[in-house]
């Protein structure tokens, strides 16, 4: 079941630039929570602080506190274990190339020293059809690489691979950006289907995707969080002027 | 301006102008390539030449005979360079892997990276006859004994930074997303590094083992001060051991016609084995591939 998400001043910084400033933002359980914004305003930032990728930057450093549920990410665990309760899919697929699509879903448990075959077995066919894969994949699991399928079959590898180690919440960094329409169409029902299991939140430059997907919509700008509204709310009488601008396309 | 009639016959020209040079380039190109396979072809044609007639199963399974006897062959050198060059790669292998791992993916901007890298460079350069002084003083001097032991130490210091500075090269080809989804798993960062860095990375860091170990296969400088050779079968590690390079190198400069012959078929037995060896890691590491993977 997903849990909740409460982050309370976030700020983030790559080297002297101050990338995110105050974060404050509630996000439901079991509901998907999309970010919309113009390029360079933060929100991968944001994704990447929740499972404590941002801090795999040299450079990157970040304050301030985010709960899920009643853990303090930063405080009560290690990003390892974080991360493996928050499951993240990035903008490029990257599933491993060099492993096969069975191995590229059971990765996670499988270096995580995972070993029960039959266990596996199970959780590789429940991950495969919750990422609506498995009827296209289930003939080559071993002998394919799982980079030699299709750009959309990969994207849905890599939501299989993150779904395999069960997590709570579910990141999406623009998942579906480097798609054609018809993969963009399967990933958005996907997570349409997924948010009855997992707390989703999908950082996305397309407004119609966030306004199909999402229960909640935030709206960043310049490292700061504009708006957060149901988002219905958002896109027809936005709060904010710098929120209307930009949803009616007068900038970004 | 020009009138049609000039234009056509300016594209005519200019078309006439790429089509040449476009040929040209082409029979350049397959002139170096077959420039590059002479030598080969010519090295390998004539050592089957001088070589193959002396080759017999008594080269494979007897020891060197003494001066004056007929036959003889060199079955305890090429059992004494598998010995050696199995120490080499035990030794050279690992630590040529570990410090091309270090460089890469822990040692980037540190002193102590930087450091590591500049002495696989020099090491790389130094000569040959060098290395064999040099484990001379450091082992033999001190256990007052040739070995095959600290012959396989001076080829694996040989192998070492050949084998470092292609692995942290090819590590760094392994894009980042790769990496990234590792992480995002869960999975940590050392077990990143062996089961998707290195292994991504794998296809590259065997052929950089293999060159290593092909070039330090044929070398002889390091072992004529170090495993020295020997007329006899010996597995002992802290005796003198004989080896092909050596065995060749003594037949070579000897006054007797056999001799001379035999060295010429030890020699084609020697890349004929190097040949085979990294042929026959190819196959293997090739078995295991998947479809489409690179």
């Amino acid at each position: 079941m997903g849990v909740d998400i409460r982050v309370e001043n976030l700020n983030a910084w790559y080297g002297n630039t101050h990338t995110l400033q105050d974060i404050n933002l509630h996000i439901p359980p079991n509901q998907a929570t999309a970010l919309i914004g113009p390029s360079g305003c933060g929100k991968s930032t944001f994704v990447r602080c929740l499972n404590r990728m941002h801090e795999t930057n040299p450079i990157a450093r970040a304050e301030g506190t985010v709960m899920m549920g009643d853990v303090d990410i930063y405080k009560d665990a290690s990003p390892v274990e974080i991360r493996r309760r928050i499951g993240m899919v990035f903008q490029r697929p990257n599933p491993f190339p060099t492993m096969s699509i069975y191995d590229n879903v059971a990765s996670g448990l499988k270096l995580n020293g995972f070993r029960n075959k039959r266990m596996l077995d199970e959780v590789v066919e429940r991950s495969l059809k919750s990422a609506a894969l498995w009827d296209e994949v289930k003939d080559d699991l071993r002998k394919k690489s799982g980079a030699s399928i299709s750009g959309g079959q990969q994207q849905r590898l890599c939501i299989a691979r993150a779904l395999a180690v069960d997590p709570e919440v579910l990141l999406m960094d623009e998942p579906a950006s480097a798609l054609d329409p018809v993969s963009t169409a399967k990933i958005e029902d996907l997570i349409f289907n997924l948010k009855t299991q997992y707390t989703i939140v999908i950082v996305t430059h397309n407004m119609q995707q966030a306004a199909r997907v999402a229960a909640n919509t935030g709206f960043f700008l310049n490292g700061k969080l504009i708006e957060f509204d149901a988002t219905t709310k958002i896109f027809t009488n936005p709060s904010d002027k710098r929120t209307e601008d930009y949803i009616t396309g007068r900038f970004g | 301006m020009f009138s049609r009639v000039q234009q056509t016959k300016m594209q005519r020209l200019n078309e006439l102008r790429r089509t040449s040079v476009n040929h040209l380039v082409t029979v350049l190109a397959i002139f170096s390539t077959i420039l590059v396979l002479v030598p080969l072809v010519a090295i390998l044609g004539y050592l089957i030449y001088k070589g193959a007639s002396s080759l017999n199963l008594a080269f494979f399974t007897h020891v060197p005979a003494p001066v004056g006897e007929a036959g003889g062959g060199m079955a305890n050198a090429i059992a004494g360079s598998g010995v050696i060059l199995g120490i080499a790669s035990f030794i050279g292998v690992p630590v040529g892997i570990a410090a091309g791992v270090y460089l890469a993916e822990y040692g980037r901007g540190r002193m102590l990276g930087n450091l590591v890298r500049f002495t696989a460079d020099v090491l790389n350069g130094v000569p040959s006859i060098v290395m064999g002084i040099a484990i001379y003083a450091l082992i033999v001097a001190k256990q007052q004994h040739f070995s095959g032991f600290a012959g396989g130490v001076a080829l694996a210091i040989m192998m070492i930074p050949t084998i470092t500075r292609t692995t942290e090269e090819m590590l760094a080809t392994v894009p980042h997303a790769v990496r990234e989804a590792a992480l995002g798993l869960g999975i940590p960062k050392w077990r990143t590094v062996i089961s998707v860095s290195l292994r991504t990375a794998s296809p590259g860091i065997i052929t950089g083992c293999m060159l290593a170990f092909a070039r330090v296969a044929g070398e002889t400088a390091p072992l004529l001060f170090t495993a020295f050779g020997n007329q006899f079968w010996s597995f002992n590690l802290n005796q003198p051991i004989a080896a092909l390079p050596l065995q060749i190198y003594v037949y070579a400069i000897s006054p007797y016609d056999e001799w001379h012959r035999l060295a010429w078929a030890g020699a084609l037995v020697l890349i004929v084995m190097i040949m085979a060896a990294v042929t026959l890691v190819r196959i293997f590491a090739n078995r295991g591939a998947l479809k489409g993977g690179h």
